[in-house]
């Protein structure tokens, strides 16, 4: 299980997958907004999204788990 | 009758600012429509820039002496506010209350990248000596290299009040225009391996260290540069409200509603500054083109210094992060981030990219003092 972790500290802007989703590697999974500026968070390998550890609006610290995506 | 109420009636429009209107009037009108369009619809800067815009409109209508000496409105504002020095160390205020050193004090080498950023200013003070203007109107003229437009304006205000209004109006569009500006500098200073260097991980600062910083940096710069006294004093007390973390509703006071106000009154008294006297020189052209070279050389200045310290230390640090060393808060911080994403997306430079921007913001204040202290 990989968990994606938040690169650094800010809020939750957008989720762009749902659990059950598949995603390639390199494929946008979350954006975080970061002092008024757009961050993407990438799926470092492809497989499926198991579970979303945060929502829309939260607020996350760097290393904070995001998402976790069952590796194929 | 009829008659006096004619007379009555010429002696108004006689004294109607109608017929009084030069074409300077008429330019600096432009200007503001110039400056409304830039802040309203291109969003640079609106903060300052709207205000500064609407200042520069009323103060260029005729005979309605908005700035005349002891009785005009806006001379009242910039009097009380510029003049007296009390506008711009509020600012420094509420900056202060804005800041978070937790990225600079984790890596405190970063500071060399601050430091190496302001050397644009110094540059640029040499070249505007070398083009004609004194050695006050030089040093006003580099400080724009600093991207820091209270330090600026305070610069001005205390050195060349003549060009308050140029070098306000130069600093705030450069720092809007930052994202234009920077990316091309830096990627030719460097290569794309180097714009790829991924940051280490850094130390977890405490919390105490966060407050007794503001206090011992800020007695160190001020027993140092004494005159950078009023901004470095109350950029101190802003961020001990905010770190000592016991005064919310003042830390909160400095950094929305302090902030917003005397943002206003700022706008309001630099626009207001600029008459189509002091703006319509040839020598205002060579302001923005010397403004527009110092935030080239800041960035250029701040990247090498980078290099140069990856050339002294085995822990290799992203040169783009000494872009960042000028010290548009947190817009250059941004375009550091997105530069090197552009190399390697998954680097995140913009944390580490504050470090460096907040030094700078520290190296301005200091540059500024040391102008002062040589020049003023």
């Amino acid at each position: 299980m990989i968990e994606l972790c938040a690169p650094m500290a800010g809020n939750v802007w957008k989720i762009q997958c749902n659990p059950g989703d598949r995603v390639t590697e390199n494929e946008p999974v979350v954006i975080l907004e970061v002092m008024k500026m757009e961050a993407e968070v990438f799926a470092p390998a492809p497989g499926v999204v198991k579970d979303l550890r945060v929502k829309e609006g939260d607020a996350v610290d760097e290393d904070d788990v995001l998402v976790l995506i069952e590796p194929e | 009758m009829t008659q006096e109420l004619l007379a009555s009636l010429g002696g108004l429009a006689a004294r109607s600012g109608f017929t009084h209107v030069t074409w300077g009037h008429g330019v600096m009108w432009l200007v503001a429509a110039g400056l409304m369009y830039l802040a309203v619809v291109r969003k640079f800067e609106p903060l300052l820039l709207l205000p500064i815009a609407f200042g520069v409109l009323v103060a260029n209508l005729p005979l309605a002496g908005l700035m005349e000496p002891n009785e005009g409105l806006l001379w009242r504002f910039y009097h009380y506010g510029i003049q007296w020095e009390v506008i711009p160390p509020l600012i420094f205020l509420g900056l202060g209350a804005l800041t978070d050193f937790g990225p600079l004090l984790s890596q405190p080498k970063l500071i060399f990248l601050g430091a190496g950023a302001q050397v644009g200013v110094y540059i640029t003070f040499f070249c505007a000596y070398l083009m004609g203007f004194d050695l006050k109107e030089a040093g006003t003229i580099g400080i724009i290299g600093g991207a820091d437009g209270p330090t600026t304006i305070y610069l001005a205000s205390r050195m060349a009040p003549q060009m308050l209004g140029t070098v306000a109006v130069a600093a705030y569009s450069y720092m809007a225009m930052v994202p234009l500006i920077q990316p091309p500098v830096m990627k030719l200073l460097t290569t794309e391996a180097e714009r790829r260097i991924r940051m280490k991980r850094t130390r977890k600062v405490h919390p105490a260290e966060k407050v007794i910083f503001p206090v011992v940096g800020s007695l160190m710069v001020i027993l140092l540069v004494p005159a950078s006294a009023p901004l470095m004093a109350m950029f101190m007390l802003g961020n001990l409200f905010r770190e000592s973390k016991v005064v919310d509703r003042l830390t909160g006071t400095c950094q929305n509603e302090l902030l917003n106000i005397v943002t206003i009154f700022l706008g309001i008294s630099v626009g207001a500054t600029m008459s189509a006297e002091s703006f319509l020189h040839a020598r205002v052209i060579f302001v923005f083109l010397l403004g527009l070279g110092a935030f080239v050389v800041s960035t250029a200045s701040g990247v090498l210094i980078a290099k140069l310290m990856n050339l002294l230390s085995r822990d290799k640090i992203n040169p783009l992060l000494g872009a960042a060393g000028v010290s548009a808060v947190p817009m250059a911080a941004r375009v550091v981030h997105k530069v090197g994403a552009e190399a390697d997306r998954h680097n995140y430079l913009l944390m580490y990219a504050m470090g460096p921007n907040i030094a700078g913001v520290l190296g301005t204040l200091i540059a500024a003092g040391v102008f002062l202290t040589l020049l003023g």
